[in-house]
């Protein structure tokens, strides 16, 4: 399906909500099969970045740019992102009442696996509908599994009356649907208990290989044993503070975030 | 008696605006007296009909319109045409049924969903009804199925006895108007004990500009019998308005289930004014399900009498106003006996400027221990311009009555549009999908070939809103 490894590249970038600067000039490359951590205090920008890269209306890029296999995306709208591959796994996902997460789900997935395909399916009528819809019902059941969702969450209304874990799990099971080139993962680890988070993890990780680059967005260094990062970014005052491999992780969970906080404060 | 020389009755002259369509009668614009006359004559009716007739005729005229709800100032009576057949029979094979209005019903799927589902079918089509037909099992358990003119004659007594006693003439000025010139409708008896496990369907059509439906329809559901009816309207846009206006009784005997489910999708210039109430007698149930779509106004608040112990109501009504259309609708229940329960669940969709108002009552009347009621009412607003209003009355006589009302006003807000448009909905897609779920609990109580035709209908509606 991919035939060549997407990359995602954020430069210089500098964000802004209701003229409040959060983002003063982020860098980073992500590709295809590479697992980059990014940690950081709170009020860091974490959430922000995440938000800008999926195209959230609120942020504003004041300068800088994203890129994704070259070309920018800034000014594009989510959808159109999530067409190139991009998949953002929100760390409050919204619940929309009505709305069969089956149904939802099968919805998304004929945007996001590309035009073409659906046109072809509906092409060859009923039939063609229907093998499709009983393989997607097979797909999504062994994804619930995956996440450790009960096959009852599939007529579920999407997040509706899912407590804060079932919710993180559902953003998992959508993003092992929609089989994103790259995703980022907003504090997904954070309201899960230790065998979800290994679950979670384990998806993750089998996702990752070669297939999808992720960009992990947390502040524990508790997921990060079981999600092996590549690349481990610190962030602080809107900035990639510093970058190394998985031994800064560890650094951080003996040292804390206070002395980051302060080296990063603008003198 | 009768005159007929006042009548300008042209069989051609107004055949201009379609040009397969060709009619037996098409009275002039117009209320008068003679018109209600001449209708009842063409139908060779009994002198009691033709005497109720007038009697709501006098009414009609008496009766100032109501000073609440929709504006009802631009509705003009008499720019109406009051009566129009095209057909003198009706068919019970579609191949009788004129071509043109075969096509019509064609268009609209209605012979295929009989073929498909449907255990009866009626169709209407201005005045009177052009088609009825009613699978044999179902007749074999005496179930009737059949147009109310037709009921009238075939079934005098039983006709006679519940006709025109849950909704009087003198209810409201829309139902003496209905009374004084209804035409067509359904006329349903189910006998005791027998149940109807397939729907039985009507669909109304409207195809004249200027045009007033009146259709009347008539349920009589005896002891512990069950009947699911539904009733799809359409009609074509006119630049200027037409006028639907018709009456529904539900007679709901002991132990009886009636569900009657509507769809309608009226053009933005039908003017929508309909009485519908049921009575329901001890442990029965009765259920509205009520989409209005469409229409340039509409006031409606089906109603439910809980007169025997243990009866049961629910009233679920979904309204969707966009440009220039306004759609007051609610429900009513009055809670007359011991332990009856009752629920009303209206939603209501407002765009581009278009207005909902839902309206209901709950009554419980002294002597009537241990109601529950819950009522619910969910608006959602799509843009600025949209307004949305909730009257909501209530009249509890008894202490230990259990009720709850609950209301809500949403809007669609940014974080839930850019979470299904990261999943690659486009902004319409998403808006589509939130508007459908918000309708779901309506949406899940139809038969799925109506929850796919409404949904349908939703996204068309929502084309365009993006911009």
């Amino acid at each position: 399906m991919i035939t060549l490894a997407t990359t995602l590249e954020i430069k210089d970038l500098h964000v802004s909500i209701e003229d409040k600067k959060i983002l003063k000039g982020v860098n980073l490359k992500i590709a295809q099969g590479e697992i980059h951590a990014v940690m950081g205090p709170n009020g860091s920008g974490k959430s922000t970045l995440a938000n800008t890269l999926m195209g959230h209306p609120k942020y504003k890029v004041d300068s800088g740019d994203i890129l994704v296999n070259g070309e920018s995306i800034v000014g594009l709208t989510p959808d159109i992102r999530a067409k190139k591959g991009l998949f953002l796994a929100f760390q409050y996902p919204l619940e929309i009442s009505g709305v069969p997460l089956a149904q939802f789900l099968r919805t998304a997935y004929r945007s996001v696996r590309g035009d073409g395909q659906q046109q072809k399916t509906e092409a060859q009528g009923v039939g063609g509908e229907m093998i499709s819809a009983l393989a997607f019902k097979k797909k999504l059941e062994e994804k619930l599994k995956a996440v450790d969702l009960d096959p009852s969450f599939a007529k579920r209304y999407l997040n509706e009356g899912f407590s804060g874990g079932e919710k993180k799990r559902a953003e998992i099971l959508q993003m092992a649907i929609l089989q994103p080139a790259i995703a980022i993962m907003d504090e997904t680890d954070s309201g899960l208990d230790i065998d979800a988070v290994r679950k979670v993890a384990e998806v993750v990780s089998q996702m990752a290989g070669p297939e999808m680059g992720v960009l992990l967005i947390t502040h524990y260094q508790r997921i990060l044993e079981y999600v092996k990062p590549h690349f481990v970014h610190i962030m602080a005052d809107g900035r990639i503070f510093q970058s190394g491999g998985p031994e800064l992780s560890k650094m951080l969970e003996e040292r804390g975030y206070e002395w980051i906080e302060q080296a990063a404060a603008p003198a | 008696m009768a005159t007929t020389q006042t009548l300008d009755i042209d069989y051609t002259k107004y055949n201009f605006r379609d040009s397969d369509a060709s009619y037996e009668y098409k009275f002039p614009k117009g209320l008068t007296k003679q018109v209600v006359e001449q209708i009842s004559k063409i139908k060779k009716e009994p002198d009691w009909m033709r005497q109720f007739r007038l009697r709501s005729y006098e009414h009609f005229l008496k009766r100032p319109l109501p000073m609440w709800g929709g504006d009802l100032t631009t509705l003009k009576f008499d720019e109406m045409l009051y009566y129009a057949s095209s057909t003198e029979k009706k068919s019970r094979s579609w191949d009788d049924v004129p071509s043109y209005i075969k096509d019509t019903f064609d268009k609209l799927g209605i012979p295929e969903a009989e073929r498909k589902f449907l255990g009866g079918v009626g169709a209407q089509y201005e005045s009177e009804v052009v088609y009825h037909s009613l699978r044999e099992d179902l007749a074999k358990k005496g179930i009737i199925f059949t147009d109310t003119d037709t009921a009238l004659r075939e079934y005098p007594e039983l006709f006679k006895k519940h006709f025109g006693t849950v909704v009087p003439p003198e209810d409201n000025k829309f139902a003496a108007l209905n009374s004084a010139v209804w035409s067509g409708g359904s006329f349903i008896y189910v006998p005791e004990g027998v149940s109807v496990d397939v729907p039985l369907q009507a669909y109304f059509r409207i195809n004249t500009q200027n045009m007033g439906q009146f259709e009347r329809t008539l349920i009589i559901a005896d002891k512990n019998s069950r009947v699911h009816y539904i009733e799809g309207c359409t009609a074509p846009i006119y630049s200027t308005d037409s006028l639907h206006s018709a009456v529904v009784e539900i007679i709901a005997k002991p132990g009886a289930h009636v569900r009657y489910t509507t769809i309608q999708n009226w053009s933005s210039d039908v003017y929508n004014l309909v009485t519908k109430r049921a009575y329901a007698y001890g442990n029965a149930t009765v259920e509205w399900v009520d989409g209005n779509l469409g229409s340039k106004l509409t006031m409606k608040y089906p109603s439910i009498y809980l007169l025997g112990p243990g009866a049961k109501g629910e009233i679920l009504s979904v309204a969707f106003a966009g440009k220039g259309q306004h759609q007051d609708a609610g429900g009513k229940v009055v809670h007359l006996a011991p332990n009856t329960t009752s629920r009303i669940t209206s939603k209501s969709i407002s765009k581009d400027g278009g207005r909902t108002t839902y309206r209901g009552l709950l009554h419980v009347a002294k002597g009537a221990k241990g109601v529950k009621s819950t009522v619910r009412c969910d608006a959602l607003l799509l843009d600025e311009y949209s307004r949305t209003d909730t009257y909501p009355y209530n009249e509890i006589n008894e202490d230990d009555a259990t009720t709850t009302h609950e209301a809500t006003v949403g809007k669609i807000g940014e974080d839930q549009l850019f979470y299904l448009m990261s999943r690659g909905l486009s902004e319409q897609e998403a808006l589509s999908m939130i508007v459908m779920g918000f309708m779901e609990p309506f949406t899940k109580e139809l038969p799925m070939e109506y929850a796919i035709e409404l949904n349908r209908l939703i996204q068309l509606e929502m084309a365009g809103s993006v911009g």
